[in-house]
């Protein structure tokens, strides 16, 4: 087995009266838990702030792997609905400075992010899983469109996000007939890697992110580089860039300590550098 | 700076102030690039700041403290001129921010190269004034009166993609190869016949101060200038004896 730092116990549970988004770190993982359990973590001013934090915290360098989950029953269940009546500001301008940033931060972070589903995905708390990387779903998990509901659109990234993950046929279905899909029925269809027993969610996905964080980090976060634009490139276009990232990976430490441990015949120690 | 065959590469060093163009720095810069001008065997020279930043603009500090006057007895157009009248390719390695007198720097340059991480733009009417050192010129010609318009007044950014788009730059590339890509196009260059090199650069500049039929005639001239250099003799008879051609720069 190789000398990776050990997978941590799972975070202990957050308490309500702590801020709206809690991290915690074990090893080179952090865990980022939305945190307004009662509202099932329905998106208002501050915890889209507290995700801000959060997510710059996620930049260190020794921050090789991130989780994203929600705390009680729920993932996200989107925008706050009372916010929205108390406050109904332009709903474009709110977009772009309260959840655009947040998305954007996601898939700029060049190393890999899990959404481990605890509970309920819906509007634009789907539209923030399917941002993520990988996606662990526990059993009971649902995965709810809810724009559509109440006559919106999927925003936060979800109409690219979704689009991309189930292709043009079922994408549209879904989003458009606002139907629940339990956890089954999204692995199924792609939308999730894995799918665990409910008691079974922190452990896998702890073991998976230690797994992620004892990785070459710098070759996973040019590999979710090199997976984000390939739609909009050509072979040709994508085949210079991997020339480029490839040069760049070839003067890691990792890259050397790799090669140098696949020569000695052991299993070698990533440092994500 | 520094010299690396026939090519030389030079870069900003200011980086807690993102490179901002102070006077200083532009008139040590002048000063490199005109003493890299004078020594014919740099054949391309490339100009880059950082991964982070290229050149986030002027000095602010300076100029809040400057009056009008100063900015006149400082000369600054002189160092700009310098840059203008170099006859070696001037290549600019853009990452990260390039905003202000660092565009117009960029602007300035013969080819940009841009990594995906970089951010152009104009930003001087956020400060209640222009860009003064040829940006206001030079979107205008180069990207037209739509993008120059909405960079200028707005105050927003083009990234690397975007400024491809407006012709601004030339190739856009991963972050990490944002100085190895403009040291290969430079090396390429260099690897030319630097008569026609120097002749082609001096054209292609000719276009944008002359209407076209004055522009296609010193375009003639300068081919048939070209033809007269020894250079001209070995490219053209290397190729049809299908070997590589040493060029001499005579």
């Amino acid at each position: 087995m190789s000398e990776v730092e050990s997978a941590s116990p799972t975070p202990s549970p957050p308490t309500q009266e702590a801020g709206p988004v809690l991290t915690s770190r074990a090893g080179g993982v952090l865990t980022i838990t939305l945190n307004r359990p009662d509202k099932l973590n329905a998106f208002n001013a501050d915890l889209h702030k507290g995700l801000t934090a959060a997510l710059r915290e996620a930049r260190a360098d020794d921050i090789r792997a991130v989780v994203i989950t929600g705390a009680g029953r729920g993932f996200c269940v989107g925008q706050d609905l009372t916010e929205f009546r108390d406050a109904p500001d332009d709903i474009a301008d709110r977009l772009r400075t309260s959840y655009h940033p947040n998305i954007l931060a996601i898939r700029s972070l060049e190393k890999p992010v899990i959404a481990a589903v605890n509970g309920a995905a819906a509007g634009a708390g789907l539209s923030l899983a399917c941002a993520c990387d990988v996606r662990i779903a526990a059993d009971s998990a649902t995965f709810v469109p809810a724009f559509i509901n109440i006559g919106l659109i999927p925003d936060s990234g979800g109409s690219f996000f979704i689009h991309r993950l189930l292709g043009n046929a079922r994408a549209f279905e879904w989003m458009a007939s606002g139907r629940r899909l339990t956890a089954a029925r999204a692995h199924a269809w792609g939308l999730v890697n894995e799918v665990v027993d409910d008691e079974e969610l922190s452990s896998r996905v702890a073991e998976v992110a230690a797994t992620f964080a004892s990785l070459p980090t710098r070759g996973i976060g040019m590999t979710k580089r090199l997976f984000d634009g390939v739609g909009s490139r050509t072979l040709e276009e994508q085949l210079e860039l991997e020339a480029q990232l490839q040069s760049a990976a070839t003067k890691t430490a990792d890259f050397r300590e790799g090669v140098a441990a696949f020569l000695e015949k052991r299993d070698p120690g990533f440092t994500g550098s | 700076m520094e010299r690396d065959g026939p090519i030389a590469v030079v870069l900003l060093n200011r980086p807690k102030q993102l490179n901002a163009l102070s006077t200083e720095l532009m008139d040590e810069l002048a000063s490199a690039l005109k003493e890299l001008d004078a020594d014919e065997e740099i054949r391309a020279i490339v100009i880059g700041g950082s991964e982070r930043a290229f050149a986030a603009g002027a000095d602010i500090d300076e100029l809040s403290r400057a009056t009008p006057i100063d900015l006149l007895y400082q000369r600054r157009m002189e160092n700009w001129e310098v840059i203008r009248n170099l006859w070696t390719p001037l290549i600019a390695a853009v990452s990260g921010y390039c905003l202000g007198g660092g565009c117009e720097l960029a602007l300035a340059c013969d080819i940009v190269i841009a990594s995906e991480t970089a951010q152009l733009g104009q930003p001087e009417t956020n400060l209640g004034i222009i860009p003064g050192a040829g940006g206001t010129q030079r979107w205008a010609r180069v990207a037209g009166k739509a993008v120059a318009m909405d960079v200028i007044l707005s105050g927003r950014f083009l990234s690397a993609r975007e400024a491809l788009a407006a012709g601004l730059v030339s190739r856009v590339v991963a972050k990490e190869a944002w100085l190895d890509e403009a040291k290969r196009v430079a090396r390429a260059i260099a690897a030319k016949g630097p008569v026609g090199i120097r002749l082609a650069k001096d054209a292609v500049d000719r276009a944008y101060e002359s209407p076209l039929a004055l522009g296609l005639e010193y375009e003639r001239r300068a081919l048939y200038l070209a033809f007269a250099s020894e250079d001209a003799k070995e490219g053209l008879n290397a190729f049809l004896e299908k070997r590589p051609a040493q060029f001499r720069g005579r």
